[in-house]
């Protein structure tokens, strides 16, 4: 019963494995766009469309066998590496010092937000210690009067279309 | 042998030098003399006057000298080196003016000129600020005179071909003869060229400690034109890229479009963050360093990519005119960084932040995302270079990088472009909050519903990641466009009530009186439908295929016949083509013809997209050679999703900008008689105009 019961773990495991596995042209075409062809166009590997290009069809074919031959990700992208050096990869992705061009733009992001973050509130401190006596709302009450008066006495919100010049016409 | 036009540009570059040396140092002595009040052997202000004469005659002098390289292009000059390697005698009468910037010592020239042509233009006008506008000009000599030198002694236009004379020349790049790629390059240039001007004025404004914000209002039309410039030269370089490199897609975060994109961002962040010196007196030292930042970073652009520090498939004009670039930057920054020492404390900001949730914090944030997305691109820019110091291993920074990092600070972006409008100044209240946003928020939550229902279900895909980030993008465009379509039915709808009118005669009227506003908001709508098209971009398809007579490619709902392919010839190329029909089931939509040339005098090969765009998508073919052993074409077709959305959000960019530009309907003036003195101070701070009442 337990044998039986383990057999049809094993079976559903290896089905969910195989239901998350992809195809090897999906693999390919994934693993295509990390790399970049080596002829000097400077373009993806599988975006390269020079025909007659003497680099670009022997790395697509390397690709394909690497990826037939069952290598992992990392065993296709090192073999690039190994033949070409890391400048076939289209993004930095092996590890140690690669990894701080991924890390800092993000710290950067993170430690920004943060200094603004921390600026504005040090600014709305010494705003409020420098007026003390006037509550915010009480200052933001003044400050509509203000703006009514003006309104008011400007008599903005009658304009009428009369009251407009072109700037240009004066 | 003599050589009159090559001679008299040579001359004309050399008078322009004498003459901008004269307008530089003329120009300091008699500012210094003016600010000390010391006595010179002439009125200061007559040496004033006569350093402004001489920037105005250097422009005449650089224009000679841009005629005469046009002029030798056309007559087919090829004593001359640089038309030698640039033009041939079948090239389009087009291309030859194009010339005059397809190479480094051409495009220099052009640099030169439009400095001197901007240059020219800020003479003219100097009567807006006699004495700021001398400070400028005095600066844009000084720039002037490096590319002057570079363009006398470190790259010459005009150098004469060694050997005998050669009959044809050895032609222009075939990738440079497009359409296109005669308007491009100048108005990248403009853009690049033209932030000079919004730099001198603040370096000016900082030596003179200019007082108040009136050299802000000077130069935001030039800062705007500027970017303006510069947004249409991106934009066309994408769409040159689009529709020549036949690669399918239109950035590829190459350090060249990299280089221009810098200056983009700082310069963005600028236009932003100098409303709230305008409007509140904050942010001056901040300001001051951005638009410093700017200028700098289009020298840094230059200087990345014609100095072979990065390489580029883009870079025409490789040289060692690095080290002059190099020396120039660090010039620029000196006096930069002196300048905002010994006078920093005139830029003390008038009023503080008093509340994280205002208009102001929204800038603040607005301007941090730009600086880290400058920063990022620029970072990645170098890391080849970083990472070839660290460990000897060049490395390449291609766009999976690019797009991992910076795709959701694009995202936080468009989150920003509409929340930031919806704010007001100073502070802002819960409830107001929640009437501003209440609208957005729920046009997102049903976007993405709705996105969801009609199958965009981006983590059932293999590349999820791109599906994702595509429909959190519509979703934000989507809530941006209802913010800003709320917020200006909402102004139209206050402007009807005031006026009687119908709803579309007030909203032109509402435009009317804030042409500055809502031109910005016009602004933003086109940067989110620009995204929404880039967003597009997630779910690319595309099929390669050999194809003979009747053979057909099917790609989604779509079916490619090929009809026929052939070869044709004339003096300038030879080229290979197929022509294509494009049927959607039964029905025929379109032929299409990619191209394949091969250019005699360059000996190069270029391709023609063949493109048929409609507003979901393009069909996109490339003619990409043919197979040497069965001689058939290799045809790659690409579908592209809402790419035209792309043009259509820079066209309403365009549009946008032209609006802010325009003078806006001011009220007549009314007297203000404030009784209460407190009142009357503050009064005097908040000048009623319709921006900021």
């Amino acid at each position: 019963m337990s044998n039986r019961l383990l057999q049809t773990l094993a079976i559903c495991l290896v089905a969910i494995a195989m239901l998350g596995a992809t195809s090897p042209d999906t693999r390919v075409e994934h693993l295509g766009h990390k790399l970049v062809c080596q002829c000097g166009c400077g373009q993806i590997l599988l975006e390269c469309n020079h025909v007659g290009c003497p680099v670009s069809p022997v790395m697509i074919d390397e690709l394909k066998s690497q990826v037939a031959g069952g290598a992992t990700d990392t065993g296709v992208l090192n073999f690039f590496i190994a033949k070409y050096g890391p400048i076939a990869l289209a993004a930095p992705m092996r590890g140690g010092f690669d990894n701080v061009a991924w890390i800092v733009p993000i710290a950067v992001l993170i430690l920004a937000t943060f200094g603004v973050a921390l600026v504005v509130l040090f600014w709305k401190r010494r705003n409020d210690n420098m007026n003390p006596a006037i509550a915010d709302h009480a200052r933001l009450k003044t400050d509509d009067a203000i703006q009514n008066r003006i309104r008011r006495d400007t008599n903005y919100d009658n304009w009428s279309d009369s009251d407009f010049r072109d700037r240009s016409d004066k | 042998m003599s050589h009159p036009m090559p001679t008299f540009g040579t001359f004309s570059l050399l008078l322009a030098l004498a003459l901008c040396v004269y307008t530089l140092f003329a120009g300091a002595l008699a500012l210094r003399a003016l600010a000390t009040g010391r006595a010179l052997a002439i009125s200061p202000e007559r040496l004033r006057e006569t350093a402004r004469r001489a920037g105005i005659a250097s422009f005449i002098a650089v224009t000679c000298a841009a005629f005469a390289l046009v002029w030798a292009s056309f007559t087919n000059d090829y004593s001359v080196d640089y038309i030698l390697h640039h033009t041939n005698r079948a090239l389009h009468p087009a291309y030859k003016f194009s010339a005059l910037w397809s190479g480094q010592e051409g495009s220099l020239l052009l640099w030169a000129w439009l400095l001197a042509a901007y240059g020219f233009v800020l003479r003219l006008r100097h009567k807006v600020d006699v004495t700021l506008s001398a400070y400028a000009s005095t600066i844009l000599a000084g720039i002037q005179i490096f590319f002057l030198l570079l363009l006398n002694f470190a790259a010459p236009p005009f150098s004469i071909a060694q050997g005998p004379l050669a009959r044809d020349g050895f032609g222009l790049n075939p990738l440079l003869q497009y359409p296109e790629m005669i308007i491009h390059p100048p108005m990248l240039y403009l853009g690049y060229v033209g932030f000079s001007v919004p730099f001198a004025f603040a370096l000016g404004a900082l030596m003179m400690r200019y007082p108040g914000e009136k050299w802000i209002h000077i130069t935001r039309r030039w800062t705007m034109v500027t970017w303006l410039f510069l947004t249409c030269g991106i934009c066309l370089g994408m769409h040159w890229a689009y529709a020549v490199l036949g690669w399918g897609g239109y950035w590829g975060w190459d350090p060249v479009e990299n280089a221009s994109f810098l200056p983009w961002l700082t310069g963005t962040a600028f236009l932003h963050s100098v409303m709230m010196q305008e409007k509140r007196g904050m942010m001056k030292a901040w300001n001051v360093w951005l638009i410093f930042a700017t200028f700098m970073l289009s020298i840094l652009g230059t200087l990345l990519t014609r100095s072979g520090i990065v390489s580029s498939v883009h870079a025409f004009a490789q040289s060692s005119i690095g080290s002059w670039f190099t020396t120039f930057l660090i010039i620029i920054f000196v006096v930069c960084l002196f300048t905002y020492f010994y006078q920093r404390d005139h830029l003390k900001a008038e009023n503080k932040l008093e509340s994280l949730v205002s208009r102001e914090s929204s800038f603040l944030f607005n301007n941090l995302i730009l600086l880290v997305a400058c920063f990022t691109v620029l970072f990645g820019t170098l890391w080849p270079v970083i990472s070839e110091f660290y460990d000897g291993s060049k490395v390449t920074m291609g766009p999976p990088y690019f797009n991992r990092v910076m795709v959701p600070v694009g995202l936080f972006l468009i989150l920003l472009t509409g929340v930031g409008p919806l704010l007001p100044w100073r502070s802002t209240s819960l409830r107001a909050i929640r009437r501003n946003f209440i609208l957005p928020c729920v046009a997102i939550v049903v976007t993405a519903i709705a996105l969801m229902l009609f199958g965009v279900r981006p983590w059932q895909d293999d590349e999820a990641a791109g599906g994702i980030y595509a429909l959190l993008c519509f979703s934000f465009s989507a809530g941006v466009i209802t913010a800003i379509t709320s917020e200006f039915l909402r102004g139209a709808g206050v402007a009807r009530t005031q006026s009687g009118k119908n709803l579309l005669l007030s909203a032109i009227t509402l435009v009317r009186r804030n042409t500055r506003r809502y031109g910005g908001y016009l602004i933003h709508f086109g940067v989110v439908v620009m995204f929404i098209g880039l967003a597009g971009s997630a779910f690319n398809q595309s099929k390669e295929m050999e194809m003979g007579f009747g053979d057909s490619i099917q790609l989604g709902n779509l079916k490619i016949v090929c009809q026929s392919f052939s070869q044709d010839s004339n003096p300038n190329y030879d080229s290979d083509f197929a022509l294509l029909d494009v049927y959607r089931g039964a029905k025929k939509i379109t032929q299409l013809t990619p191209e394949r040339r091969f250019y005699t005098a360059s000996q190069t090969t270029s391709t023609m997209v063949a493109i048929h765009s409609t507003l979901a998508r393009d069909i996109y073919i490339v003619f990409e050679g043919r197979n040497p052993e069965t001689d058939r074409p290799i045809i790659k077709v690409f579908l592209n999703p809402l790419v035209n959305w792309i043009w259509i959000g820079v066209f309403i960019v365009i549009i946008g900008t032209g609006i802010a530009l325009t003078p806006p309907l001011l009220p007549i003036a009314r007297r203000v008689e404030a009784t209460d003195p407190q009142l009357e101070t503050q009064t005097s701070k908040l000048v009623p105009t319709p921006a900021n009442v």
